[in-house]
């Protein structure tokens, strides 16, 4: 067989979603949210939910997420994107409707916005970039940063006694009586790509079905801000941020895990 | 007996040069130009050998940007 006669059509078994638009992303090389839109592409897409899904995009590196997924979206206020969610989705109470943010947006500036959300458990699913930074504004320090690591704003790491403790802001979701699924996931294997996008499915089924408020974690790399090369970044992730961030299911009530 | 054939083509335009595909391939079938660049002044992943791809689709699913097709076909050999 040539090579011409390989590549054909009939012959495709994986390609670019159909979803994701052909623009360019502006994400760095590497980025994990340029990995997780292509997951949202794609499972939005299977499920057939084209014409029934709001995105919320958030201020940070995914603000222009409204460009690159071919669905319908609205752009919110820092941190606010879990409160324009929840009224959309009372609004429009059979669209799936799911909110993109980074760590400084959902559990800094919109940590009210998220927790409040959560524990009235509406039909919602947060997806939630956790790269331990401030990506978009150039590498400054956020509740998620580890203990010890340095950015921008912590040039000697981070201390307790100056910055207090890393926010444990998944966990304490799992504890609310709203959440039906907490987990927390990575997209830096093809094993842990292939979860995340279970994850994302079961999420989106549990807003379709009203069974409360999910949260899907994504334990992100931000090469550049962490100013290492997408391989290194992801092998700093595996060996760091996994140890305060344990993958796996926090809750699941489906399945009976509450941890 | 059946033979995989495989092969990837990687959109030059869309790809940024990151690497991660070369990482995943374990037949380490994907180098990045050396002196060559796209549009966006990024080397971009380039397959050698693609008779020794398998199709697995590794490089195309880790690839962040979706710039990765992979083709596949079987054929029978005797
Ligand atoms: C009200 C308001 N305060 C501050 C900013 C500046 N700002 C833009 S993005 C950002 C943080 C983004 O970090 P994160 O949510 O972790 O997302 P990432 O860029 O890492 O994906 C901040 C503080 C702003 N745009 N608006
Ligand atoms: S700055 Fe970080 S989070 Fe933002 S696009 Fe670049 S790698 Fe991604
Ligand atoms: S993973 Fe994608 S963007 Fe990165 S080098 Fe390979 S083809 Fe290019």
């Amino acid at each position: 067989m040539t090579k011409e006669e390989l590549i054909s059509p009939e012959n495709i078994v994986y390609e670019k979603p159909r979803l994701l638009n052909d623009v360019d992303m502006h994400y760095c090389p590497g980025c994990s949210h340029s990995m997780v839109h292509k997951l949202v592409a794609e499972v939005i897409d299977e499920m057939n939910l084209e014409e029934r899904t709001i995105g919320i995009c958030p201020v940070g590196c995914a603000v222009f997420a409204y460009r690159y997924i071919d669905i319908d979206w609205v752009e919110a206020a820092h941190g606010r994107a879990p409160a324009v969610a929840s009224a959309l989705n009372r609004m429009w109470p059979d669209h799936l409707v799911f909110t993109y943010q980074g760590d400084g947006d959902l559990a800094c500036i919109g940590t009210g916005e998220t927790i409040h959300a959560l524990n009235r458990g509406e039909n919602i699913t947060i997806i939630f970039i956790n790269n331990a930074i401030y990506g978009m504004t150039g590498g400054q320090m956020a509740p998620t940063t580890l203990m010890g690591m340095k950015t921008s704003t912590c040039p000697y790491g981070r201390q307790a006694d100056l910055h207090g403790f890393p926010l444990p802001i998944t966990d304490m979701a799992a504890t609310l009586n709203g959440t039906c699924y907490v987990t927390r996931q990575a997209v830096h294997t093809v094993a842990a790509i292939n979860r995340t996008k279970k994850a994302l499915r079961k999420a989106f089924e549990n807003s379709l079905q009203h069974k409360g408020a999910s949260l899907v974690e994504i334990v992100s790399t931000c090469n550049s801000g962490w100013k290492m090369s997408p391989i290194k970044a992801n092998e700093w992730m595996e060996q760091e941020l996994f140890k305060a961030y344990p993958l796996g299911d926090l809750k699941d009530l489906e399945e009976g895990v509450i941890k | 007996m059946k033979k995989v054939n495989g092969a990837i083509v990687v959109n030059a335009e869309r790809c940024k040069g990151c690497g991660l595909c070369v990482n995943a391939c374990r037949l380490g079938l994907i180098t990045m130009t050396k002196k060559t660049v796209n549009h966006k002044g990024y080397p971009y992943a380039e397959q050698q050998d693609w008779e020794k791809c398998n199709a697995c689709r590794a490089c195309a699913i880790v690839c962040p940007d979706g710039c990765i097709t992979v083709y596949k076909s079987e054929t029978s050999v005797d």
